[in-house]
């Protein structure tokens, strides 16, 4: 066997019923983005890092007497090196052309889509959508991960194409590395509660900005006899959510249309309350009024966990900085970059929780043997397994 | 429904697109040549398939295809594969010429906005 390590086919996503269905050519565009993703970080990656070692950072020490001090001085100073150039090229056509392949596939069969979303979401309680919830600021400024539309956007009513069309591209986005559904975030929440908390049995559990609920739905698995709610402020993702949650056998899962600023429930209403990738997504106005309303919402006793990718340390060098602020600036992510310097256990305090009652801990995908037939046999991963951070509190009363 | 899912599914991003290479002009012809790329790696993977199965089945000689003439229905889905593989291949044009029609904001403004540095313009 050929020791070129390549990203799994397409062809081997997790399908429900509502997954749009691809004819060969559509697997063959989202391996070839996979593959072009992987060639960037593989190849031109390093090669930028050395470039920065040697050329950039030599430059900057020229004019300032010592090397970039932080992510902003490292960006700028990449800006005029030639490989920045060139990987910032490839990346960002990489994501638009991601994009394309994604919704066409999906706009083509629309109208069997809807029809497919109304079966399962027809009448259905545990489907609440609100039309008087309007779109934040930083959810509709300006399209997030480059997706036209964003999560919100309606091209026909009742329309679910966003949430397809960001389902079916995830697996390509990230060759395959968050698993079949790509769902590695809810299930290494699942298997660290399970495994540091066993005794831990919440009864009711919200997930906050939930999307399509791929990372809840392991939630749902894990506590089957919990309710479980999801919510979000985009229709469109929560009606593609619901139906393929219930395609997928969960029966324990609602989705809620409702901003997570200004929550619909009352005090002390559940006992575990989670986020995956998504404070990256709010404000610096917005992240400390969710933080209120989830420790407002915790029962005493309760837990909360978000999944967040690790924070902007002084001890993290200005260049991996910059790398990491690179989907900031151009995969229009605009809160990322300051997101990613706040203290968050500050932020937990300030939302009520006691200092000695928040933590934070690594946490790593599982990696999904099914479609890493090799993973686990002493090759750690492909240098791309998400690794996240998880920032987490108690609520003691 | 929209009423060309190809032109709908190739449009734009809202937000003002960054550019990386010095002159744009040669930035948008890297995206058409890695669209192009990717439409021929597609092809490329057809055509394997195609005679994997031929082959593995004994079922058609290669004449055939060098012989192939469509009748006129054929013709058109064929020139309608043409369409679709031109709207891939300059996508990057078509959203220029998308984006003309509705500007955007600078993401460096926004992210001072909502890192909470700025105040937020009326609402839209």
């Amino acid at each position: 066997m050929s020791a070129v390590q390549v990203p799994p086919s397409w062809r081997h996503v997790g399908r429900h019923a509502l997954f749009p269905e691809a004819g060969h050519d559509d697997v063959a565009r989202f391996d070839f983005l996979a593959n072009l993703n992987t060639l960037i970080a593989s190849e031109v990656l390093p090669a930028l890092r050395q470039a920065y070692e040697q050329r950039t950072k030599p430059a900057f020490v020229r004019t300032h007497g010592r090397p970039p001090g932080d992510r902003h001085e490292a960006h700028e100073a990449l800006r005029g090196e030639r490989l920045w150039q060139i990987f910032g090229a490839l990346r960002r056509a990489s994501m638009e052309m991601r994009q394309q392949t994604g919704r066409t596939l999906v706009l083509r069969q629309l109208p069997q889509l809807l029809a497919k979303a109304r079966a399962l979401n027809e009448g259905a309680p545990t489907l609440r959508l609100d039309p008087s919830i309007e779109q934040p600021r930083y959810a509709s400024a300006v399209d997030i991960h480059c997706m036209p539309g964003g999560y919100h956007g309606e091209l026909v009513p009742e329309d679910v194409s966003a949430g397809a069309n960001y389902d079916c591209g995830l697996f390509a986005t990230t060759a395959g590395m968050l698993g079949r559904y790509s769902d590695g975030g809810g299930r290494a929440l699942a298997a660290w509660l399970r495994a540091e908390h066993p005794d831990f049995r919440p009864r009711r559990i919200l997930d906050l900005g939930c999307t399509v609920g791929h990372n809840v739905v392991p939630l749902a698995q894990a506590f089957p006899d919990a309710e479980v709610v999801a919510v979000d402020t985009a229709a469109p993702v929560l009606r593609y959510g619901h139906a393929r949650a219930r395609s997928l056998g969960v029966r324990n899962l609602c989705f809620v249309q409702a901003n997570a600023e200004c929550l619909p429930f009352p005090d002390a209403h559940f006992e575990l309350v989670t986020s995956a990738m998504f404070w990256h997504e709010t404000s610096a106005r917005a992240l400390p009024r969710i933080l209120a309303e989830v420790h407002r919402l915790l029962a005493p006793g309760g837990l909360t966990l978000h999944l967040e990718q690790p924070q902007y340390t002084p001890e993290m060098d200005p260049f991996e900085q910059a790398m990491r602020d690179w989907d900031a600036h151009y995969n229009n992510e605009p809160f990322w970059s300051a997101m990613h310097e706040l203290d968050p256990r500050r932020m937990l305090v300030e939302a009520g929780f006691r200092p000695a009652d928040c933590f934070e801990f690594p946490l790593r995908a599982e990696v999904d043997r099914e479609v890493f037939p090799e993973a686990g046999t002493g090759q750690e991963d492909y240098g791309r397994t998400p690794l996240w951070t998880v920032f987490g509190a108690w609520k003691r009363d | 429904m929209p009423t060309d899912p190809l032109l709908a599914g190739a449009a734009p991003a809202k937000g003002k697109r960054p550019w990386f290479l010095s002159d744009p002009d040669v930035e948008r012809v890297l995206n058409v040549a890695l669209a192009l790329a990717m439409e021929l790696a597609v092809t490329r993977q057809r055509l394997d398939a195609l005679e994997r199965l031929l082959e593995r089945r004994a079922l058609l000689p290669r004449a055939a295809i060098e012989g192939f003439s469509p009748t006129r229905e054929e013709e058109r889905e064929r020139q309608l594969m043409l369409r679709e593989l031109q709207l891939r291949i300059l996508r990057i044009l078509i959203q220029d010429a998308e984006r003309e029609r509705s500007p955007a904001e600078p993401i460096e403004r926004i992210m001072r906005e909502l890192a909470g540095e700025d105040e937020a313009p009326a609402a839209r």
